[in-house]
């Protein structure tokens, strides 16, 4: 019988998230590597799907499970994590992959609890070892150690990934007869009691300009950018570069930027063709999710800047000097 | 109406100075060595939010703490900052534990806090992850192993009614979701809620004497092995290293002008289409 490897997919406002895609690209790897017709077979939960769970076959998904019902519109623990879970149950998936997203990093390791199986968390890569079982990277201390976490003795072996870890590639053999499956859920409603916790609204703050992910420059700044003032400019810098901003945890917390642009542990993981950094130190939290990046450049008045050693060019200066005089060199050059 | 709440901390080694961590070439272990442990920073806005809630409210905090005997200190601390009452699950079995087991050693304590107390309690607050090894998968499958409804990322959390409904926000990616509560909630709190108090000379001399028990695997009497430590946890390490992220980190000196000359000729030859 062949093996399936899962991926579950992540939802945002009725689409399937890109983050979906990246994650199905590696599970048609793994599903190659582990050869005998291993089947990659796409988890749907959510409201109004059907037109799109049929993009998931386009990508590698052999069958889509299908959960489409008005009371799945919004995530929560108690109606997601029993549906998957006997999905699971019944038919034993051996891999299953979680965006670690805002629901994926919480639903995952909740079904992984009610399978007493082992999950990996925000994995930067996965392998198979010699035996052909999984073997997940995970960063600990920030990203300045990585670690393999392996699943010896359970399934399924569960690993969340973050979006932007791995790049969206289109499967080597498409099906031309994958199927998507839908759950009749009619019993399941009746006994369904969301009394303890119900979702009431999402509301989304679409961040202004480009998305990260899509950038080809990004223009981050750190702590050092020391200014709302210097931060217009580092933003007025990005725009004329078609490019996008970024930052470290401390202008989030200043309040000049928002979290949506945090790269690192606890925020994106980015892969422009250039980065351009702005007084950053170069904590291991930030330069993990920025180290794949192309390019990297940095401005740091202090030589000693840890980031220095993950750049291909330094700037020992003080970017109140270097930035404005950019901006202006940009906007002249371009005119 | 007052509620109980319990709140999990990790002591970790303090995240400032991650880039002091090594590896040991020849053991293969992680070296920590002068890097002060402290409390987890996301930890620390759960006990506010505990705190908070009993100021408003009344009820009580303890706090529960799966580690080596000396995070007594720690505990300490956490006493300091207002909690009521501490607890300290440690004993070899607890050691090597993945998130699984973990959450199930805490859920344990939890019961066994419970059973001494003859109540059950209304809120489980966790950080929103560990700073070391940063899962963020415990307050999760600690609402699992309870049986009650968990949610993550909770960046608002407020009483709605004075029938014990709460409203709470959790974060999205690019957004939040709002959503209606009423305990036993477990939830994993972002650092965004609150701002977490100082700790008072006051609140030190008083943490001196309020309760820390120490709790051993013989005193977890409902445990059952299968799930406790190492050999009760699905997930096993493997190999260890440090990334090598070094690049060549080419000098680009001269004056001002010349910087940001050099800079322009860099952006163009990676491909950076130059538009005002
Ligand atoms: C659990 C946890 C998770 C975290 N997750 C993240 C994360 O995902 N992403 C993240 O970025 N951080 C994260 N952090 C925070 C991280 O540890 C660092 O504190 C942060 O990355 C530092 O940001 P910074 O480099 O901007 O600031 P700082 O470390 O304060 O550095 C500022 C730099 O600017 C330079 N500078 C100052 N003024 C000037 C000037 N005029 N000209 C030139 N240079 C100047 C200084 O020399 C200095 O090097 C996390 C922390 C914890 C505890």
């Amino acid at each position: 019988m062949s093996e399936k490897i899962w991926v579950n997919a992540e939802v945002s406002d009725g689409k399937i998230a890109e983050v979906t895609f990246e994650l199905l690209s590696k599970a048609n790897e793994l599903a190659e590597a582990l050869g005998d017709g291993t089947e990659v077979e796409v988890t749907l939960l959510g409201d109004g799907l059907e037109s799109e769970a049929g993009r998931l076959l386009e990508w590698g998904a052999k069958t889509v499970l299908l959960a489409d019902d008005p009371a799945l519109k919004m995530y929560s623990p108690l109606t997601y994590a029993p549906l998957l879970t006997s999905w699971a149950t019944a038919r034993k998936p051996v891999i299953w992959l979680f965006a670690a997203t805002a629901v994926g990093a919480t639903l995952g390791p909740a079904v992984a609890g009610r399978l007493k199986t082992g999950m990996a968390a925000h994995c930067v890569d996965l392998l198979l070892d010699d035996r052909k079982k999984l073997k997940a990277l995970v960063p600990s201390f920030g990203g300045k150690v990585i670690g393999e976490i392996l699943c010896p003795g359970h399934l399924p072996q569960m690993a969340s990934v973050k979006p932007g870890i791995f790049v969206k590639k289109a499967p080597l053999k498409k099906h031309t007869d994958g199927k998507i499956e839908k759950e009749d859920l009619t019993q399941w409603r009746q006994k369904l009691d969301q009394s303890g916790l119900e979702p009431v609204r999402i509301e989304r703050r679409p961040p202004k300009g480009l998305p990260l992910n899509e950038a080809e420059v990004v223009v981050c700044g750190g702590f050092g950018v020391g200014t709302d003032k210097n931060w217009k400019l580092l933003e007025e810098l990005a725009e004329s570069l078609g490019g996008a901003t970024a930052c470290t945890r401390p202008p989030v917390d200043e309040g000049w930027t928002g979290e949506y642009c945090m790269v690192g542990t606890s925020g994106q993981s980015i892969r422009p063709k250039v980065y351009l950094g702005f007084g950053i130190s170069g904590a291991t939290h930030h330069i993990c999710g920025m180290n794949e990046a192309g390019v990297v450049v940095s401005v740091n008045r202090d030589e000693d800047a840890p980031i220095f050693q993950v750049s291909d060019y330094r700037v020992v200066a003080d970017l109140n000097v270097i930035l404005p005089l950019l901006v202006e060199a940009i906007k002249t050059k371009s005119s | 109406m007052p509620y109980n709440s319990v709140v999990c901390v990790k002591p970790v080694p303090d995240p400032k100075h991650y880039d002091r961590v090594t590896i040991d070439p020849v053991k293969k272990t992680i070296t920590r060595e002068g890097i002060p442990t402290v409390v987890g920073p996301a930890d620390k806005c759960a006990i506010e939010a505990a705190l908070q809630l009993r100021e408003r409210f009344g009820g009580t905090v303890a706090v529960l703490s799966m580690a080596p005997l000396n995070a007594e200190e720690i505990l300490r601390e956490v006493l300091a900052m207002g909690a009521d009452e501490a607890y300290l699950l440690s004993d070899r079995a607890f050691g090597g534990a993945d998130t699984l087991a973990t959450s199930y050693t805490l859920f344990q304590g939890i019961r066994k806090i419970e059973a001494a107390g003859n109540f059950r309690f209304d809120f489980i607050f966790c950080g929103n992850e560990s700073a070391d090894g940063a899962t963020a998968q415990v307050s999760s499958q600690l609402g699992e192993w309870l049986g009650c409804p968990h949610l993550w990322n909770v960046s608002a959390f407020e009483a709605k009614d004075d029938e014990g409904s709460f409203s709470l926000k959790t974060k999205l990616e690019n957004g939040f979701m709002e959503w209606k509560g009423r305990p036993p909630l477990v939830l994993g709190i972002a650092r965004d809620l609150n701002k977490p108090r100082f700790i008072s000379v006051m609140g030190i001399m008083k943490a001196k004497k309020k309760p820390l028990t120490i709790w051993g695997r013989g005193d977890l009497n409902e445990a059952e092995d299968t799930y406790l430590g190492l050999s009760g946890s699905p997930t096993q390490a493997g190999e260890i290293f440090t990334p090598d992220m070094k690049r060549s980190g080419e000098l680009l000196s001269g004056t001002p002008e010349e910087i940001v000359g050099r800079l322009v000729t860099i952006l163009r030859a990676n491909g950076v289409v130059l538009k005002a």
